[in-house]
């Protein structure tokens, strides 16, 4: 059943409507990136008369963003590998392994999922120090694998439940271990669930902003977001250069989520069933 | 589930907590025993460096209770709830009903669009609406001049009225197309012969709503709730970038306070205490919230 065209002209003006609420913010910003200081004050719409990246090359050099960019890629990766990782084993061992203590280990890690970050942000802050690690990535990597992993078992182990048993128990009987099953049998079916988790982490890390303000003191070491907070401390008036930056930390989250926007929507819709 | 989590012969019932122990260690270490040391920290008075850390049993709690700038702040995470969440659902409701059951052309393209500020950081977010706020040339002031609302082109983040729910309204911006493509993907699991039917006895567009729709997405509009109502209530980010909890305590909020008075009064106890209660107030949400989604799929069931 479709809809005639005089049914379906009233729904694209609400959803053309609701669209641009969203989006027009968003243009406005990426365009005042292009502008010079005085372009700014002429009009919040106005187009550029030159679009020129100067901006971008002094948030660049002299905002530090490209040390914050390293460190965040750094960051991201590392996490994202780790806590994928660890989850394929944890979420394995909940959803098709013997598992003794199992009904209370479930609600032991979905603990973990629900707490909010000012929870646990004072006690990473000393622990981090008694490590002694405040001057280096590593205290936002290790805090931030530890907390992924609780929503990464949940969602693993969700999959590997769903797995069909017969398939498992064919590749036993052909000789497999566990290991090999789950690597060679399981993890190639896995794809678009590791898939799904890779982005969802890789958008929740590189995002992260109350860990890394707090966890690294050294300038050096501040990720994409938090060089942001304080770029705009120090700018509040340069538009264009604070917009430039802005665009440098949410560019590579928007590219991520157009490439895999089937994944995104279908984990944070089934993820926050979780939640 | 009971088959798959079968032993094979031969094989240690121990078997799986070798694939957990890694994933766990990382968890205990860095998630689980911080959530206990912050409940510990609580029932003590430490600026977070000297040696002298004093058990004082519930009496950050006491003080808590009796503190006009939790009050205020939890007043602020509440009026949050309903910028955040009741406006978000609302909308998300209203914009699935009109659109409903039937295929829209380039449907998807809208759905990338409505979606985009879930994935973008809170901070740049807070930089463009700090852009759109701006009393002198920020896009919303320059339309209000523009039609000749000078009075109204106020100063939106730094006024004592306006500032809370000028920055509760970026979370309702944030918010009501994740909410939106939610429903939407609800309504393709209710029955059209529901609304064949409520036609044929004659209910109108509005009935069918209310009395189909709404039962129908009881379990979307319970994750809607969670998730936008925990967004809510940890709600930091935004705040930190906008207005920093100002002008005055006017947008202050919970997770701000905690943050404020860990890092810069040194009330680790304190601020403990608070997180202590913020994450209780998360977790029965959670629950309660949840225990009703079960409770209606058992029902329809």
């Amino acid at each position: 059943m479709k809809y005639p065209w005089k049914n379906l002209l009233p729904r694209y003006f609400i959803l053309i409507v609701f669209m641009l609420v969203v989006l027009v913010p968003i243009w406005g910003m990426f365009t005042s990136a292009f502008k010079t200081s005085t372009e700014v004050m002429e009009g919040p719409f106005s187009l550029p008369s030159n679009w020129s990246l100067d901006n971008f090359e002094q948030a660049w050099r002299v905002g530090r963003f490209n040390i914050f960019f390293k460190n965040s890629v750094i960051v991201a990766t590392a996490v994202v590998i780790s806590s994928v990782f660890l989850s394929t084993l944890s979420g394995y061992a909940f959803g098709a392994l013997p598992l003794p203590g199992k009904s209370w280990l479930y609600p032991l890690i979905l603990i973990g999922y629900m707490v909010p970050f000012e929870a646990v942000i004072i006690p990473l802050y000393n622990l981090m120090d008694t490590f002694g690690i405040t001057d280096t990535l590593w205290a936002l990597i290790l805090p931030q694998v530890g907390l992924s992993v609780s929503f990464g078992t949940m969602w693993m182990s969700s999959f590997f439940e769903n797995t069909p048993g017969e398939l498992t128990d064919a590749a036993t009987i052909d000789g497999c271990s566990r290991w090999q099953t789950l690597w060679y049998i399981l993890w190639p079916i896995a794809k678009p669930a590791v898939t799904t988790l890779v982005v969802l982490i890789f958008m929740w890390t590189w995002n992260e902003f109350l860990l890394a303000l707090v966890l690294v003191q050294n300038e050096a070491l501040r990720t994409l977001p938090v060089g942001l907070a304080f770029f705009q401390g120090k700018y509040t008036a340069n538009i264009p250069l604070m917009a430039a930056g802005a665009i440098i930390v949410a560019l590579p989250t928007i590219l991520i989520y157009v490439l895999f926007q089937r994944f995104f929507i279908r984990g944070m819709l089934g993820g926050a069933v979780k939640g | 589930m009971a088959n798959v989590t079968k032993k094979y012969p031969g094989e240690s019932r121990w078997k799986g907590w070798w694939y957990l122990l890694p994933a766990l260690l990382v968890y205990l270490l860095f998630t689980f025993l911080p959530i206990l040391e912050t409940i510990r920290s609580s029932f003590y008075q430490w600026d977070g460096f000297s040696q002298n850390k004093v058990w004082i049993g519930l009496g950050n709690y006491v003080e808590l209770f009796s503190d006009p700038k939790f009050h205020n702040a939890l007043r602020n995470n509440l009026i949050f709830v309903i910028f955040y969440s009741i406006i978000p659902i609302l909308i998300g409701l209203f914009l699935a009903s009109m659109l409903s059951r039937r295929p829209i052309p380039g449907f998807a393209f809208f759905r990338t669009a409505l979606f985009l500020p879930q994935v973008i950081s809170m901070v740049v977010v807070g930089v463009i609406w700090r852009w759109m706020f701006n009393p002198t040339f920020g896009p919303i002031n320059s339309l209000l001049r523009q039609i000749g609302l000078d009075v109204f082109a106020i100063s939106w983040l730094g006024d004592f009225t306006w500032a809370l729910p000028a920055v509760g309204s970026i979370g309702t911006w944030v918010q009501y197309g994740f909410c939106m493509v939610l429903f939407l993907a609800g309504m393709q699991h209710i029955q059209d012969e529901y609304y064949e039917a409520a036609s044929l006895d004659g209910a109108n567009t509005f009935k069918q709503f209310i009395h189909i729709t709404v039962p129908g997405l009881r379990s979307e509009i319970a994750v809607a709730l969670v998730t936008t109502i925990i967004a809510a209530l940890r709600v930091f980010d935004l705040v930190y970038t906008t207005t920093k909890g100002g002008p005055g305590e006017t947008t202050m909020v919970t997770g701000f306070l905690i943050y404020r008075a860990a890092f810069t009064n040194n009330r680790i106890g304190y601020a403990a205490a608070i997180a202590t209660v913020l994450t209780l107030i998360i977790l029965v949400i959670s629950l309660f919230i949840r225990r009703y989604q079960q409770q209606g799929s058992e029902e329809s069931a």
